[in-house]
């Protein structure tokens, strides 16, 4: 009960500063539609294969801007010691993990609950009846990424070249998470079998679990001071 | 004065066994039937493969016993492990390709093994940039740890995740199915080769972490 509050009590206080500055969420939607429109560019919108292609841009759009955010998150947090201050708060810092992946998964869910049906527009699909499904792969998508992100974007922080290193760390260990939600994204736009859609979105919550449990379990190494 | 000795005595006896190791791919194994002579490059190939495994292998255990432990050496010896293991992943990745272009007629396909062993070069690559990038050598010590067992709990599920798309590469001969396989006459080619790989990996872990714990001590002793 107590480590929920203090779960909520830091997580509150980055989505209060989110939603004064609106910096993280404005600076990764406006990446992340950059990014649709460069693959507007190399993949014929009307073409037969952008069925299968269309998911595979919603993902490399999110990855890219969920680098984006992860970075500023803690950079907000380097400059003038806050995290020094956050470091001196009397709670166990597994649960900072928490609060942090927990905020940074709601800021990736809201650019990817906001961008994929700009995508489903500008390249004429359509989710059908597989809306709610789809808004689940989303959410264990962003799960996964933050997962390993909210990890890494504390590594990239204390190193130099900040903005380099966040993308190096997390794209080789991102992609088992990136091709299982890829994936499960493909079989649901594509009304392909229930079966195989099932099988891959297990797929994709066993990384999710695999990467939380591991990321939580070697976060305070990360922390020490 | 007795491990200079010993070790002398270890870098001739992988330097030996490693020509040796040529002697039987080259000269003694059989030409395979189909592919012809380019199907010996298997004998490098795949040790290199094996012994970039275990390398890898090495830095997540002993990142896992410097997060447990805190002592330097095994920081060390993980971070010699990554070195050796990049060096043979890229031999991996160079031989791959040759023997491909004949084989497959093109050099690269995104199959499960291929792109799983790109990843891992990846991988490797950003884990001793990442103690590049860090000032604080203790710090730097730790990350890599972190990113070091993640990498390497990552490999797997890489794989898994790839394999589901048929996968081109030749199945593991050996091992798989009890019989076919390896020709009698190029077993134990292979065998050497294995062996005379792993031998020179020891030889160069050594010598390397040796090196390696020298630089550290220069260092801990220049910042006093």
């Amino acid at each position: 009960m107590r480590a929920l509050r203090q779960i909520v009590f830091i997580l509150s206080k980055d989505l209060l500063i989110e939603l004064r500055s609106k910096e993280i969420v404005t600076s990764m939607l406006v990446f992340a539609l950059m990014v649709v429109i460069v693959f507007n560019f190399i993949f014929d919108p009307g073409s037969r294969e952008i069925k299968a292609v269309a998911p595979g841009i919603l993902w490399v759009a999110l990855i890219f801007a969920g680098n984006l955010g992860l970075s500023r998150s803690f950079a907000r947090e380097m400059d003038q010691g806050k995290m020094q201050g956050l470091l001196l708060c009397p709670f166990d810092r597994s649960l900072i993990y928490i609060a942090k992946m927990l905020g940074n998964v709601l800021f990736m869910l809201l650019v990817a609950l906001f961008i994929s049906p700009v995508i489903f527009v500008l390249f004429g699909l359509s989710p059908g009846a597989s809306v709610f499904p789809l808004a689940f792969v989303l959410l264990l998508g962003a799960v996964g990424l933050s997962a390993v992100g909210t990890l890494f974007a504390t590594i990239s922080a204390h190193t130099r070249a900040r903005e380099v290193m966040l993308p190096i760390l997390l794209f080789p260990v991102s992609v088992p998470v990136i091709l299982a939600a890829a994936k499960s994204t493909v079989h649901l736009l594509d009304r392909g079998g229930a079966a195989e859609t099932a099988a891959w979105i297990r797929i994709l919550v066993a990384f999710d679990l695999i990467f939380v449990v591991l990321c939580y379990l070697l976060y305070e190494h990360v922390l020490e001071e | 004065m007795q491990s200079v000795k010993s070790l002398k005595i270890l870098i001739l006896l992988s330097w030996l066994a490693i020509i040796l190791a040529h002697y039987f791919a080259l000269i003694a194994a059989p030409t395979e039937r189909t592919m012809g002579d380019i199907q010996r490059i298997f004998y490098f190939h795949v040790p290199s493969a094996w012994v970039s495994f275990l390398a890898f292998f090495i830095v997540c255990v002993a990142s896992i016993q410097y997060l447990r432990r805190g002592e330097p050496s095994w920081d060390t010896l993980a971070r010699t492990a990554a070195e050796l293991g990049i060096l043979f992943i890229t031999l991996v990745l160079l031989t791959g390709p040759l023997w491909a272009k004949p084989v497959w007629n093109t050099f690269w396909t995104w199959d499960a093994r291929l792109t799983t062993s790109f990843i891992l070069w990846l991988t490797y690559i950003a884990y001793l940039m990442l103690r590049g990038y860090t000032l604080d050598p203790e710090r730097g010590a730790r990350f890599a740890a972190v990113f070091g067992i993640i990498g390497f709990v990552n490999v797997p599920l890489v794989y898994m995740s790839i394999r589901w798309w048929r996968t081109l590469h030749p199945a593991p001969v050996i091992g798989e199915g009890g019989g076919g396989g390896l020709a009698p006459g190029m077993i134990f080619p292979f065998i050497f080769a294995l062996f005379a790989f792993t031998l020179l990996f020891i030889t160069l872990l050594i010598l390397r972490y040796r090196a390696n714990t020298l630089e550290r001590c220069i260092k801990e002793i220049k910042s006093r």
